[in-house]
């Protein structure tokens, strides 16, 4: 073969063949990935469409009713939106605490074998269905609170309203106490998570100053994994909200607003759980929708949130890693 | 410099198209005669395998190989060497068009294959008959039969063949049969590193490619492999045209007929591979070679 | 001074074992609620489990005896059909965002499938019940396992996704740089090599999904007999237990047990071997 003269050809991208295999498996994988925006969408809109006659109806008060009255068809949704945050917000206060000192030990003090072994119990628990958890509950949980841990609270704090009532062992102190059991799993893998990706240079130049074990994990440690945390937190906070079956076997089933945490009260989900079946009118299943609508938007928004924190230190992390 | 017996005509020099290397027919002015039982003696030019005229190539907007035009000579071993990050893996990479399964890439240029341009040609094609062998082993997770067996199969060329030959045959040319023979049917993870990588060549050769790309294939590897895959390349030039990316000066002298330099996405410099190490003709290849940088 | 500088030290050492020894405490007390629900069933629910358990129908409340067997046929007919519709489409669509997704439009998939992935279970139940049951006037096992298919799809999508990307990318190359097509190379290169990890997603996800109670209320909603079909309501552990629980009959009460500890044993077991299925699946060169 001569040697051609060095033609400059014309500058082209790669090209491919009309409808190749990999073009066709595209599109089959693609035909897949995308029912799942479909079914998302579709979700949505149904929840949209089906609240739409108690939306027209109600607007805005149906959030800011307490008035929950399947008899006279008014229904407004504040004491299951009270209820909801408060027993999510209670399962917080047990959960956080504790779930971030475990996190603390497994990732500061526990041997890596240690470490790896309680995670793994404590992830198996994540794995614990929720009607489990409320079974158990009911059987041990309710007539240990209402025979031992109620009333002695009443006894120490009975004047504040908080405590005050009385003891039916149902309500929303004892749901708080089941979910706080429920989310701890999440708070303490992904806080552990975040607490091991802090550089081990943050430690030792805490240590190298003088600092205990715990001044440096207290001020060094945790708030460099503090966004990491907060993203722990919400998603538990998330499950809390969405929590169906464990809150529905033990929260009491009253729709009203009590300033008592001894008291029963009712959740979003449980709610729905408990009269979808029986729903009859137009307008009591629409209502039920629309609280199902309402839960979707605050899990949603939460688990934005929790998302959003996890990806921002993972980063962070390993970018001063 | 005149006095050496390998100078090349003055016009050949292209010391006025920095990145282009020299045609093979320059560099081998005395060429074999092409068919071996030639009774003529008119000496035939050699012919060049594959050449690539102009190739550009960018990562995104990052241009990593600039205006390269380089000519594989056949049934010859053709190093490309240069300091990291030289483009000479890029370039490599674009001559069998694995580069464009990533993602964010464009490639300028033509690149023929006995005179095809490949950029035309069906790609898996293309790949059957330019066979590669990366920096690390990479055998599948399956048998070592199977991942000698695998290209065969994909590309239709079990049919009427015996599979259990076409192994053996493989392994054979890749000097691998006599370690491998017991342990057919074990995992290839079985095997060390330097026969992992020997498996990866066997791999290679089991769909008759004309060419075969070696992409540092030595780098993790003990000297005693290295020195197995070295000998073997030797041997499998007469079957078909080897190019071999390496940083490694001392293998491209003992294993290449001719060699590239690269440096920051250009070719600097191709010449015979005693040339280029003894006598090169550009400043940089002489500063690289002598150990002035990198 | 000297004597201010030791007490200040004494009182910080003093904290520091304090605090690091609560943080002890914590992960005892967080491990062992695992524990306590574990003994705590296994003692009720083996006080109550016997063989009728897994081969008789459920007896109206004041009788003695029963079991549940069709609320476990019920509940296996319910997941099969949610792990035949959901695990294909979860795997598919997790294929398509390893290996053939632009960004954007992978972007935008990935964080869908985490949207739904978030939904609460009940919500699902809701959207099961509008899209299946209301237009075939009918509680259904199809129904339930529609529902339960919803979640698992996101489960399987992404864990799919991201053992697929674990495969490293010279894997690929060694395939494609044989001649093997893109969709050739998935098919018997990357996915093999990622299978004991989507495995295990899959077994995650089914073990999850079989354990869900809420999306089955008002879709299988449940029976107190044999399934007269798919079409038909059905029973299944999960709503079994919630039903029993509630109910104010002692030996429905020890039905539930029963069942507790059925339901449990199935999905602890799933998750301990899925995860021994991954800790030996560790044999890739790196």
């Amino acid at each position: 073969m001569a040697t051609p003269a060095a033609v400059v050809r014309p500058t082209r991208t790669l090209r491919k063949p009309l409808i190749s295999g990999d073009e066709l498996a595209k599109a089959f994988t693609f035909f897949f990935a995308a029912l799942i925006i479909v079914v998302t969408f579709a979700l949505v809109w149904q929840l949209w469409i089906g609240s739409s006659p108690a939306k027209e109806k109600f607007g805005f008060r149906f959030l800011t009713s307490s008035l929950w009255n399947p008899v006279t068809d008014e229904y407004g949704a504040l004491p299951f939106i009270y209820g909801t945050l408060l027993t999510s917000f209670l399962a917080l206060l047990i959960s956080v605490p504790l779930g971030v000192g475990a996190a603390i030990y497994l990732s500061e003090l526990a041997s890596p074998r240690l470490s790896n072994t309680l995670t793994f119990l404590v992830e198996l628990l994540a794995a614990v269905p929720s009607v489990i958890f409320g079974l158990i509950a009911i059987f041990s949980l309710v007539p240990l609170m209402r025979d031992y841990i109620e009333p002695a609270l009443q006894n120490a704090f009975g004047s504040t309203p908080l405590f005050s009532g009385p003891a039916f062992g149902v309500g929303y102190l004892t749901a708080g106490m089941i979910l706080a059991v429920m989310t701890f799993p999440f708070i303490i893998s992904v806080s552990r998570e975040a607490l091991m990706a802090v550089p081990r240079e943050q430690r030792e130049a805490a240590l190298a100053l003088g600092a205990t074990k715990w001044e440096s994990t207290w001020q060094i440690v945790l708030p460099f994994a503090k966004l990491g945390i907060l993203g722990s937190v919400f998603l538990g906070l998330a499950r809390a909200l969405g929590e169906t079956m464990a809150v529905t076997m033990v929260i009491g089933n009253d729709p009203a607003i009590h300033a008592s945490l001894l008291a029963p009260g009712y959740t979003i989900a449980a709610v729905i759980a408990n009269e979808f079946t029986e729903a009859s009118g137009k307008m009591y299943s629409s209502a039920l929708v629309e609280l199902g609508l309402v839960l979707f938007a605050l899990t949603m928004l939460i688990n934005g949130v929790a998302q959003l924190m996890i990806v921002l230190t993972t980063k962070k992390g390993s970018a001063k890693a | 410099m005149s006095t050496s017996p390998y100078m090349l005509p003055e016009k050949a020099r292209h010391q006025d198209a920095p990145s282009h290397g020299l045609s093979i027919n320059d560099m081998f002015p005395t060429a074999i005669p092409h068919s071996a039982g030639a009774t003529t003696a008119v000496l035939q030019p050699l012919t060049a395998k594959m050449k690539t005229e102009h190739v550009n190539f960018y990562y995104g907007k990052f241009q990593a190989l600039h205006d390269i035009s380089l000519e594989f000579a056949s049934n010859k071993v053709t190093a490309l060497i240069g300091p990291s990050g030289c483009g000479k893996s890029t370039f490599l990479r674009t001559l069998n068009r694995i580069n464009e399964t990533l993602r964010d890439t464009r490639l300028e240029g033509s690149i023929t294959l006995d005179g095809e341009n490949i950029l035309d040609k069906d790609v898996t094609e293309i790949r059957r008959r330019i066979g590669m062998v990366f920096q690390r082993p990479n055998p599948f997770p399956k048998s070592i039969y199977d991942n000698i067996i695998y290209g065969p199969k994909i590309n239709g060329m079990l049919k009427g063949k015996n599979a259990a030959e076409i192994v053996e045959k493989s392994l054979r040319r890749a000097a691998l049969w006599d370690e491998a023979k017991d342990k057919l049917h074990e995992s290839a993870y079985a095997l060390s590193g330097g026969q992992q990588q020997r498996l990866c060549i066997a791999r290679a050769l089991a769909v008759d490619p004309e060419m075969l790309l070696l992409d540092e294939p030595c780098s993790a590897l003990d000297p005693i492999a290295t020195a197995k895959i070295e000998d073997l390349l030797v041997g499998l030039k007469s079957q078909c045209t080897i190019v071999i990316v390496t940083h490694n000066m001392q293998q491209a002298a003992r294993v290449a007929d001719t060699t590239g330099f690269f440096l920051l996405g250009r070719l600097i410099e191709h010449a015979k591979t005693d040339i280029i190490f003894k006598n090169p003709s550009k400043k940089e290849t002489e500063d690289y070679i002598t150990g002035r940088f990198g | 001074m000297a004597q201010v500088m030791t007490s200040r030290n004494r009182r910080r050492n003093a904290v520091n074992n304090v605090m690091l020894t609560l943080t002890g405490v914590c992960a005892v007390l967080t491990v062992s609620t695992l524990f306590l629900i574990l003994s705590y069933l296994v003692y009720n629910g083996g006080k109550s489990l016997n063989l009728d358990f897994f081969t008789k129908l459920p007896l109206s409340p004041g009788q003695e005896g029963g079991g549940m067997a069709n609320a476990i046929l019920g509940s296996a007919e319910i997941v099969l059909f949610a792990s035949l519709l959901g695990l294909p489409v979860g795997f598919l669509a997790g294929v398509y965002l390893a290996e053939f997704s632009p960004k954007r439009l992978g972007f935008l998939i990935r964080y869908t499938a985490d949207l739904l992935n978030g939904v609460p279970s009940i919500v699902i139940g809701i959207f099961a019940w509008t899209v299946v049951v209301r237009p075939m006037h009918q509680f259904s096992a199809l129904a339930g396992g529609f529902a339960l298919s919803l979640m698992l799809i996101p489960i399987t999508a992404r864990g799919t996704e991201q053992f697929l990307l674990e495969v490293p990318r010279t894997m690929r190359e060694g395939a494609l740089a044989l001649g093997a097509p893109m969709w050739v190379t998935i098919a018997t290169v990357v996915v093999p090599a990622a299978r004991k990890g989507i495995m295990t997603s899959m077994i995650l996800g089914v073990a999850r999904i079989s354990g869900e109670t809420a999306p089955l209320l008002f879709t299988a909603l449940g029976n107190q007999f044999w399934s007269a079909g798919l079409n038909q309501p059905t029973a299944s552990l999960p709503v079994m237990i919630f039903t029993h629980a509630t109910a104010p009959y002692e030996d429905w009460h020890r039905q539930a047990w029963a069942a507790g500890l059925v339901l449990l044993g199935l999905v602890l077991v799933a998750n301990i071997s899925a995860r021994m299925i991954v800790s030996r699946g560790a044999s890739l060169p790196r």
